[in-house]
C-alpha cells in the first residue's frame, strides 16, 4: 500500500515513521523540507501538566509514554543523517503568584485523577528547584513527566529514520488532490502526479487548505506565537517554567493577544522565553507588542532576565482547532484521505501517539488510545460548510433563541 | 608591550590590543565553553554567534572575540551544569 503524508513536520515525521514501521510504502511531500515551519519555531514541549482531564489529556500521557520510548530507541541508533533528539526529562515547574495558587492548586488536584503526577513545593522546595525565581511567587507544582525535544532536530530524526526504513521525502509542492468517484488516488505536485492509495494531511496550519485540494473541509486555522532567545549563559533555569495561566490563554478562543509566561534553557545554553497567541492569520507584522508583553512578563517571574541580552527571536504558527482538540483519523467524506492536524502547541509532545493513530486508521494497526474524539469528522471541524449541512433549521434555530450574539 | 589576564586561576600573556579570544588562541586554547556536550570557542569570530562568550571581571556573556584583553582582567568560562 503507497502513501503520501503531505507535510513534513513533527506530525508527518511522525506519521511517516509509523506508517513505515507497519509496512507501508511512504512518499513524504512537503514544500520546504523537513521542519520548515512550526516545528522548527517552537520550543518542543512534551507537556502533561497543561492537559486538563478530556481526551487531549489522555492522548498526552500516552504521548508522554511514547516519547520516552521513542527517543530513547532513536537516540540509541542512529542511522546516517540522523540527529539526537535532545530529549530532556527535565520535569515542569508550573507557578503562580498570590491570586492564582487556588486555582493551580484545584487543577494539579483534578489531574491526579487521570495519573498526571504532580506535587506542591513548599517555599524551601522551590527555591531549591529553582533559585532564580522571583520572591513573588506564591505557589509553585512540579509535574516531573513534562519533557523536552528539540523539535526541529527530533523531526529530522523520525524521518531519517523512516527514510532508513524505505520511506521517500520529496521536496515538492502539492497543488491538486487527485479523487476519483468519492475516492482519493494521488496527489499532483509541481512536477507531476504521485499516485496513492491513502494521502495523509499533516500540513499543520495549512491543513485547511490542503483539505480543500481534495474537495474536503477541515476547519484548522493559524495562530501565532513569538519567542525570545537569550545569548548563552550559565544555566540557570532548571525547569520548564510556566505561569498557571498558560493553561487560560491555551484554551481561550479569543483572536486577539494572549500572553502567558514561558520559561526554559536549552542544551545550547540560551534561554527560550514564551508565548504569545493571536489569530492574525499568516502575518509577520505587529511582532513588537507580543514580544514586550513576553518580555515584561518573564521579567517579573525572573528577574534576572531584567539584564539578559537578547539573541533572536522568532515566531511561527500553530495549528489550531476552533474544539482545541487535534484531528486524527478518516476525513468525513473522501475515502482515502486522512487528517492529523490541528495539534495547536502541542504537537511535538503527542507526534509519536499521533503518527500510531494513523497507522491505526490507515492501515488497521492496534490503536494506543480510543480514536473517536479526534476524529476529523465532527461537526466543529466543519466550520460553515459544516453549519451549511446540518443546513436551515440550525440557522433558524439559533435565530428563535436570539443565541445569535453569543455564538 | 604586554598584558596579563588570569583565566581560570592560570596566568596568560597577550601582546596590548590583542583581544581576549587571541590571548587564549595564542595559548593555545581552542575553545572554553561547552554546549550540547560539544566543545565552542571561536565560530565567527566578529562577534555575531555569541559562542565565544565569557565572563570577564564578574560580567556575563562577554564576547572573547570582540573584547580587548585588559591588563589584570579576571576571566571565568560559563559552564552549564
Amino acid at each position: 500500500m503507497r502513501v503520501v503524508v503531505i507535510g513534513a513536520g513533527a506530525i508527518g515525521a511522525a506519521c511517516a515513521l509509523a506508517l513505515t514501521e507497519a509496512g507501508a510504502e511512504v512518499v513524504v511531500i512537503d514544500r520546504t523540507g523537513g521542519a520548515g515551519e512550526t516545528s522548527s519555531r517552537c520550543e518542543g514541549n512534551i507537556l502533561v501538566s497543561d492537559k486538563e482531564p478530556g481526551p487531549e489529556a489522555d492522548l498526552a500521557i500516552e504521548a508522554n509514554r511514547s516519547w520516552r520510548a521513542l527517543a530513547e530507541r532513536l537516540d540509541a541508533e542512529r542511522v546516517p543523517g540522523q540527529p539526537a533528539t535532545e530529549f530532556e526529562a527535565k520535569g515542569g515547574i508550573v507557578v503562580a503568584f498570590s491570586g492564582g495558587a487556588d486555582a493551580l492548586r484545584s487543577f494539579a488536584r483534578s489531574q491526579h485523577g487521570i495519573g498526571i503526577r504532580s506535587e506542591p513545593l513548599d517555599a524551601a522546595a522551590l527555591r531549591a528547584a529553582e533559585p532564580h525565581l522571583s520572591a513573588e511567587i506564591a505557589l509553585g507544582v512540579h509535574y516531573p513527566d513534562d519533557a523536552q525535544v528539540q523539535p526541529s532536530l527530533a523531526t529530522q530524526a523520525m524521518l531519517a529514520r523512516a527514510v532508513h526504513g524505505g520511506a521517500r521525502l520529496v521536496v515538492d509542492e502539492v497543488v491538486a488532490g487527485t479523487v476519483v468517484a468519492g475516492r482519493v488516488t494521488g496527489v499532483r505536485t509541481r512536477r507531476g502526479l504521485v499516485e496513492a492509495d491513502a494521502v495523509v494531511n499533516c500540513a499543520g496550519p495549512w491543513a485547511g487548505e490542503v483539505a480543500a485540494l481534495f474537495g474536503s473541509v477541515l476547519d484548522i486555522r493559524p495562530r501565532r506565537g513569538t519567542i525570545l532567545v537569550t545569548t548563552a549563559m550559565p544555566q540557570r533555569v532548571f525547569h520548564k517554567v510556566y505561569d498557571a495561566d498558560y493553561v487560560g490563554a491555551v484554551g481561550s478562543g479569543d483572536a486577539s493577544l494572549q500572553t502567558s509566561t514561558v520559561v526554559e534553557s536549552t542544551p545550547a545554553g540560551t534561554v527560550l522565553i514564551g508565548s504569545s497567541r493571536e489569530r492574525v492569520g499568516f502575518s509577520g507584522d505587529g511582532l513588537l507588542a507580543p514580544l514586550s508583553e513576553i518580555a515584561a512578563k518573564a521579567s517579573r517571574l525572573f528577574p534576572f532576565l531584567r539584564d539578559t541580552m537578547l539573541l533572536r527571536t522568532y515566531y511561527g504558527f500553530r495549528p489550531y482547532a476552533p474544539d482545541h482538540l487535534p484531528a486524527i483519523g478518516a476525513d468525513a467524506v473522501i475515502a482515502g484521505l486522512f487528517h492529523a492536524a490541528g495539534h495547536e502547541g502541542a504537537g511535538i509532545g503527542l507526534a509519536p501517539t499521533t503518527g500510531a493513530l494513523i497507522a491505526h486508521a490507515v492501515l488497521g494497526a492496534p490503536a494506543p488510545v480510543d480514536p473517536t474524539p479526534f476524529l476529523p469528522s465532527r461537526a466543529s471541524l466543519h466550520g460553515a460548510a459544516g453549519q451549511g449541512r446540518s443546513g436551515a433549521p440550525n440557522h433558524a434555530e439559533r435565530g428563535a433563541n436570539n443565541t445569535e450574539a453569543a455564538a | 608591550m604586554s598584558v596579563q589576564i588570569a583565566v581560570d586561576g592560570a596566568v596568560l600573556e597577550g601582546r596590548d590590543g590583542q583581544s581576549i579570544a587571541g590571548v587564549l588562541l595564542a595559548a593555545g586554547r581552542r575553545t572554553w565553553r561547552t554546549a550540547a556536550g560539544a566543545e565552542r570557542g571561536i565560530f565567527c569570530g566578529m562577534g555575531i554567534c555569541q559562542d565565544c562568550v565569557l565572563t570577564v571581571n564578574g560580567v556575563e556573556g562577554v564576547r572573547a572575540c570582540q573584547r580587548t584583553a585588559c591588563d589584570g582582567d579576571v576571566v571565568e568560562r560559563e559552564v552549564r551544569a
